[in-house]
């Protein structure tokens, strides 16, 4: 027999492939991974308490920081709170420049999981082209917003201002356009053996452990669960839409890629509806009091974002700042399961898996 | 002769603006015409007394986004007004004293707006007029200035009326006492509520005022007018706004909540396996999409907790979020669960103490809660008792303090 003994190593917390600055310590046996402990707060910014001394409209901008692979859904989950406390009802042109904005964001998103995941696991041409087609969507939401990653394009009652001439035509080419690409994935990457042998069954967790660890959004529906808060709680119109949940049954790092592959197709289809269904009468703000106040009172809010479950919860007592705010981040929530899962794996699943978990350090951190 | 011109220029721009938010208004009222009733009908009282008495003392309760719009525009018109009344009477130069101290842009436009037309009605007064009486205006807080400005834009109006009535001879209807306060009380009668007076103003002054504007001599009219729809604008508005608030809420209070027969469920079957006395409250977060809530008392919680969760009918399997709040007279936790059994949610909160606050952690429930456990711990210093791992997770291990908690003083000062 070979002695082993048990060594600390610290992965991060400047490592590219954990995507922000995050330390992971390990204590490992040989290859073997015996415990692992997350450390993160390294971009930690106090949002919540910056918010308390800003206007509802003035967090905007700092919600783009937290997820700020999918700025969109964080711009919503705020003004969707404030709306929700205040019996909004928005145009119907809004809801769908935003229900663009937030699919377009998700697909972006996607890719950058798609290509870095990838990366991570030794696949160097994916990235160059999920990032190639990324750039066409972060060039549409930058005609939209003026921004390519931190957009504050939504307010609360609408948006910042109505999509540009034209715009709603490229969206509607980006669609086939994406859809090809799409297909150009899965016969580079989909089936390929060596990919395959990495993820399958690697970071396996059963139904019941998922909703223990509060898990959402692909890491949710991957063990089978049907639940996606844009179909199971519909909020702004997506109960106009007709889309799928994209569940897997094996809740291994292979299901969440099947997940968020599909995911990405039925993100078009939303887009290809949307781009049929907006009216063309240009109200992109409902009426709205100049200063926004939320009434006096607390609302919880949770919508779907492309990582999970993103809440937020607002403590009002009235004024035009929040007493209270918290955003219920879900990359925070859903790390809480790595140690569990990285737990006697081999070291060089260790990417595999956290990598599978798709998180986002601004919003880990909040 | 400068000043004139500029005085003209003002007016003419004065009158355009207003024209427009008369127009604006308009259409509006027509569409809320009752809501605006009713608020008028309030604000018209809250007026006459705020007219009466000082109004820099009085505070309305109800600091609505409109009620403050309404209350800038109607500052800008009072004191427009009053301006014009002191410079009357006292010939006086300090007509700018009360448009520096507007600390909104919207507000200082609107202040700006308000001054240009007060000056060239001051003038316009001045040379051709005699007013009554003035009143203190200057302290130009913006509350008081909403409150004000309600007050000040039923005397406006009524001022305006009465300066109509004089050069277009034409309404019979009102008595033409001069005293502000026979103006406000006229204002406030003339339209029980602004709007409505705001409104007939609006159209006599527009028929008038349309013939009038253009002929060069009758500049007065024009602005009286034009301050007028102004007025009757912001009025019309706040009327709206606060009408629309008042209206939908309590047309949600009327009919139960969906969400009443689960909460009833939920408090029935808890009582009946946890305890009678378990819960300081239990009821319809209304603003949070009518979830059910239930506020536990400090020693139930936990055993709320675990009954939601092990319990068959309710099966609240997910934790959904968890957080502190400092509520300065308590601290409070609270959890949203999800039953994916039922598809219901339910919000859990536990009161405690401010001082002290300590708490059983439901980390053993859900495992899910132990990170954000860690993170009230960490930013309120709330301690979660038999939590496997209570720790700092966002600060650094040497922070110093609880930084979401309001009464926090950074350790560090620098920083």
């Amino acid at each position: 027999m070979i002695r082993t003994e048990e060594m600390m190593l610290n992965v991060g917390p400047q490592h590219p492939s954990t995507h922000g600055v995050f330390r992971l310590v390990i204590k490992v046996d040989g290859e073997t991974i015996k415990e692992a402990t997350p450390v993160i707060g390294y971009l930690h910014r106090g949002t919540e308490k910056l918010a308390e001394d800003l206007q509802y409209t003035q967090i905007i901008p700092y919600t783009d920081r937290m997820d700020y692979l999918s700025a969109m859904t964080n711009n919503y989950v705020i003004c969707h709170a404030v709306e929700t406390m205040m019996g909004l009802e928005l145009p119907d042109h809004a809801e769908y420049l935003r229900v663009l904005a937030m699919e377009l964001g998700r697909v972006a998103s996607h890719l950058v999981w798609f290509g870095t995941y990838l990366l991570d696991i030794g696949a160097v041409s994916p990235f160059l082209y999920a990032f190639r087609e990324r750039e066409v969507i972060i060039n549409l939401l930058n005609e939209l917003s003026g921004g390519r990653l931190t957009f504050n394009y939504m307010r609360v009652g609408g948006v910042k201002w109505d999509a540009p001439d034209g715009w709603i035509e490229k969206v509607r080419d980006f669609v086939p356009y994406m859809r090809e690409q799409l297909e150009g994935y899965h016969d580079l990457v989909t089936g390929n053996e060596i990919f395959l042998n990495r993820v399958n069954g690697v970071g396996r967790y059963t139904k019941e452990e998922a909703l223990q660890y509060s898990l959402s959004g692909a890491n949710l529906r991957c063990t089978g669960i049907e639940w996606d808060l844009r179909k199971h709680e519909p909020y702004s119109i997506y109960d106009r839409f007709d889309f799928n949940v994209i569940t897997a049954e094996e809740g291994d790092a292979w299901s969440r890629y099947q997940c968020r592959m599909g995911e990405i197709e039925e993100s078009l289809k939303i887009i290809e509806q949307a781009v049929e269904q907006i009216p063309n009468d240009g109200q992109f703000m409902a009426k709205v009091p100049r200063i926004v106040k939320a009434p006096k009172g607390e609302a919880f809010v949770r919508i779907e974002s492309p990582r999970g479950e993103i809440g937020c919860y607002i403590a009002s007592e009235g004024k035009k700042e929040p007493y209270r705010l918290k955003f219920r981040r879900p990359s925070f929530y859903n790390l809480q399961i790595l140690p569990k899962l990285l737990e006697g794996e081999n070291m060089a699943n260790l990417i595999t898996i956290l990598g599978g978990v798709d998180i986002v350090l601004g919003e880990v951190d909040g | 002769m400068s000043d004139e011109k500029d005085l003209e220029k003002k007016k003419a721009a004065a009158a355009a603006k207003a024209k427009a938010e008369a127009l604006r208004k308009k259409k509006e009222k027509e569409a809320e015409d009752k809501a605006v009733l009713e608020n008028k009908a309030k604000e018209s009282q809250e007026e006459k007394i705020l007219s009466q008495q000082d109004p820099n003392k009085k505070e309305s309760g109800e600091d609505t986004d409109l009620a403050k719009k309404k209350a800038a525009a109607a500052a800008k018109a009072k004191a427009a007004a009053l301006a014009k009344q002191k410079r009357k009477q006292e010939e006086a130069s300090d007509s700018e004293d009360q448009a520096s101290a507007d600390d909104e842009l919207a507000k200082k436009k609107a202040a700006a707006a308000a001054k240009a037309k007060a000056a060239a009605l001051a003038k316009q007064k001045r040379k051709q007029e005699e007013a009554s009486d003035s009143e203190d205006q200057a302290s130009a807080d913006d509350e008081l200035a909403k409150k004000k400005a309600a007050a000040a834009a039923k005397a406006k109006a009524a001022a305006l009326a009465r300066q109509k009535r004089k050069q277009a001879e034409s309404d019979s209807d009102d008595s033409a006492d001069e005293d502000k306060a026979k103006a406000a009380a006229k204002a406030k009668a003339a339209a029980a509520a602004k709007a409505k007076a705001a409104a007939a103003a609006k159209k006599k002054r527009e028929e008038s005022a349309d013939d009038a504007k253009e002929p060069a001599g009758e500049d007065e009219k024009a602005k009286a007018v034009a301050a007028a729809k102004a007025k009757a604008a912001a009025a019309a508005k706040a009327k709206k706004k606060a009408g629309g608030k008042k209206k939908e809420q309590p047309k949600e209070e009327e009919k139960p909540s969906p969400n009443q027969p689960v909460l009833d469920k939920y408090v029935k079957v808890i009582k009946e396996h946890v305890g009678e006395d378990v819960f300081e409250d239990a009821y319809i977060n209304r603003l949070s999409k009518h979830v059910p809530t239930l506020v536990a008392k400090r020693d139930t919680y936990y055993k709320i907790a675990q009954f939601l969760k092990f319990n068959d009918q309710l099966g609240f399997d997910y934790l959904s979020e968890l957080h502190g709040t400092d509520f300065e007279t308590h601290m409070e936790v609270y959890v949203h669960l999800f039953s994916f059994r039922n598809k219901q949610s339910v919000a859990l909160k536990v009161k405690i103490d401010r001082d002290q606050p300590e708490i059983e952690s439901v980390a053993d429930l859900w495992k899910g809660a132990n990170w954000p456990e860690c993170e009230a711990y960490d930013l309120f210093g709330i301690k979660f008792l038999n939590h496997p791992d209570l720790k700092r997770i966002l600060l650094g291990e040497d922070w110093v303090g609880h930084p979401m908690r309001k009464d926090y003083e950074p350790h560090d000062v620098e920083v």
